[in-house]
């Protein structure tokens, strides 16, 4: 029995009622992006159709309730991971434009040659690319983590690793392997050495209770559409006194309390790294998905997941002896990305005949190359799952693997 | 089966793909070597390439890397169709075939009626590689079949 009522939830995103090739379509490629709900598209057109304004000094009513309606999302977001005030809550484009937000400014205000920067193998390139470019204009060095042949973090040399360190920057679940990294012994680990933590988030906050106070963590970036959320709109989420002492990222409106010929002032926390107009309509869309979550409960929606989760690895393994999965089988330590591979048939293939049976699920490198290279793969097929899958839909995809085997058999 | 995958999967590329041809390496030098990368996939192919100064002649193509079958299947038939060709030969082949995978593009673009790509095409025999028309469907899968043209068309290039 799912703790979620999953037929009514199906009922309340009409993206998943498409047919497409004669079936209807059986979505598995939430890590990439979710679908929405009725709730969220609604909340957004409510906006567009009847309080639409620029935010912030505007002395109208349509604007007063435009900027309303946006600082609400903003508390919404805050609140939902646990953040202390809604002030150190930055809205950005996304995960990758957070991570390059603090590389650009608390990196280039804090990081000199020698300097370390830690990162793992199983980052997606938004949290390996930012440190290379640093890399590549202050010199700074990076080091990596490795991961274990059972796809787990490997901590064997964590301390060494760490040691002169000045961040680590840590994915708290991979989005290719699914394995859930524990951040607080590492943040821990990290803060011994006098290092800072930047968490990306973005696989974890959609299907986890997230407490970035629990975490201790100093940096946590993620992204709205990969939690029911409109695209367009992401976070960094950081401590107030290094979000005050860092410089601003981009210049412009907003961003700004005082501008004079020869110079300018900063605004206060959050907008002094909100420079320009931002997602207004795409806020209060985030903060709508944020209430369907939490009237699912994110216990619940973790407990949906992991059920899931165990039945899929059992259904591949049972019905494909030979095929590979990368990640770990342990569904305690793991979210419902699934990663996999059969010897002779490459992922693009799979994602073709699957298509036919309207089965997404998304093929390639996963924007994770480095972690490809460990794995020895090019490319692998991955299925994720969130609050709207089912075992049918679980069943779908093996019996269109099922075909493609058969099909591509050497 | 759907017949659209039967379009794709024509029997003539999963024969390339189940038993690719002049797969290996050649030393190097003489023989140049070219990597390519589909930076969508992650898939990788090196293409080494002996051709005789004197004939100017491919005397000798073999072919490494991973791919999907498409890819496989059309690295494959283009080393076939392009050992013991002139280098110029080759050149129009590969024309001609980028032509192939791209004339039903650009009339769904609308942007021209294809005239310049046929004549691209003209006098060009294809054989085998005709079977992967079926690819022009799926927009997404031209970059694997063109992947190893492109990477022999560079080592053409770069020979000095
Ligand atoms: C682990 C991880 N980090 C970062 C990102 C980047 O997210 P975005 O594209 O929303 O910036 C993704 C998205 O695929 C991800 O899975």
């Amino acid at each position: 029995m799912s703790s979620l009522d999953v037929e009514r939830i199906r009922g309340d995103f009409p993206a998943l009622q498409r047919v497409v090739n004669g079936r209807p379509v059986v979505f598995l490629d939430s890590a990439a992006s979710a679908q929405k709900p009725e709730s969220v598209l609604r909340a957004m057109d409510d906006i567009y159709r009847g309080s639409y304004a620029n935010v912030h000094r505007g002395v109208y009513q349509m604007a007063e309730e435009a900027t309303a309606a946006f600082e609400n999302g903003r508390a919404k977001v805050a609140s939902f991971i646990g953040a202390p005030s809604r002030d150190e809550l930055i809205f950005v484009r996304n995960a990758t434009e957070a991570i390059n937000l603090v590389a650009y400014s608390w990196g280039r205000a804090n990081l000199r040659a020698g300097d370390v920067v830690v990162v793992s193998h199983m980052e997606h390139h938004a949290n390996v690319v930012p440190w290379q470019m640093l890399a590549a204009e202050r010199g700074i060095e990076l080091r990596w983590l490795p991961v274990t042949d059972d796809f787990r973090l490997d901590l064997t040399n964590l301390e060494a690793t760490l040691d002169g360190a000045r961040l680590l920057a840590i994915t708290a679940m991979s989005n290719v392997l699914g394995t859930i990294n524990d951040i607080r012994p590492l943040a821990d680990a990290a803060h011994a050495h006098d290092a800072l933590v930047l968490v990306d988030a973005c696989q974890y906050v959609p299907h986890l209770r997230t407490d970035v106070a629990a975490w201790d963590a100093d940096f946590v970036a993620f992204s709205a559409h990969k939690m029911l959320g409109p695209s367009g709109i992401g976070a960094l989420w950081a401590r107030r006194e290094l979000l005050e002492a860092m410089p601003p990222f981009l210049g412009g409106g907003e961003m700004i309390r005082d501008v004079r010929l020869d110079g300018f002032t900063t605004n206060d926390l959050p907008w002094k790294f909100e420079a320009g107009t931002p997602a207004i309509v795409e806020a209060v869309g985030w903060g709508a998905a944020i209430d369907y979550l939490e009237a699912l409960g994110m216990d619940a929606v973790r407990d949906h997941e992991e059920r899931l989760t165990r039945y899929a690895l059992d259904a591949l393994t049972d019905r494909f002896p030979q095929i590979n999965i990368y990640g770990p089988q342990d569904v305690s330590v793991r979210g419902g990305a699934i990663s996999f591979l059969f010897d002779d048939i490459h992922a693009h293939d799979i994602s073709q005949v699957l298509d036919q049976h309207a089965v997404c699920v998304r093929a390639g490198h996963h924007c994770a190359k480095p972690l490809m290279r460990q794995l020895g793969v090019p490319a692998t097929s991955r299925a994720s799952f969130y609050i709207y899958n089912t075992e049918a839909e679980v069943d779908a995809l093996v019996v269109a693997l099922a075909e493609a085997e058969t099909f591509f058999k050497v | 089966m759907s017949s659209n995958l039967e379009d794709l999967y024509r029997e003539v590329i999963l024969d390339h793909y189940r038993s690719p041809r002049n797969r290996g390496e050649l030393e190097v030098p003489p023989a140049t070597k070219t990597d390519g990368f589909n930076p969508l996939c992650g898939d990788e192919v090196t293409v080494y390439l002996q051709v005789d100064p004197e004939t100017d002649t491919i005397v000798d193509i073999k072919i490494q890397g991973q791919g999907c079958s498409i890819s496989q299947a059309s690295t494959s038939m283009m080393s076939a169709a392009v050992k013991g060709q002139s280098v110029d030969e080759a050149r129009k082949l590969i024309r001609a075939f980028k032509a192939l995978m791209s004339i039903h593009e650009h009339k769904l673009e609308g942007e021209s009626d294809g005239s310049d790509l046929a004549s691209d095409l003209e006098g060009v025999r294809l054989g085998d590689l005709e079977a992967l028309q079926g690819v022009v469907k799926f927009p997404v899968r031209i970059k694997c079949a063109t992947l190893s043209w492109n990477t022999l068309a560079q080592g053409l290039d770069e020979r000095g």
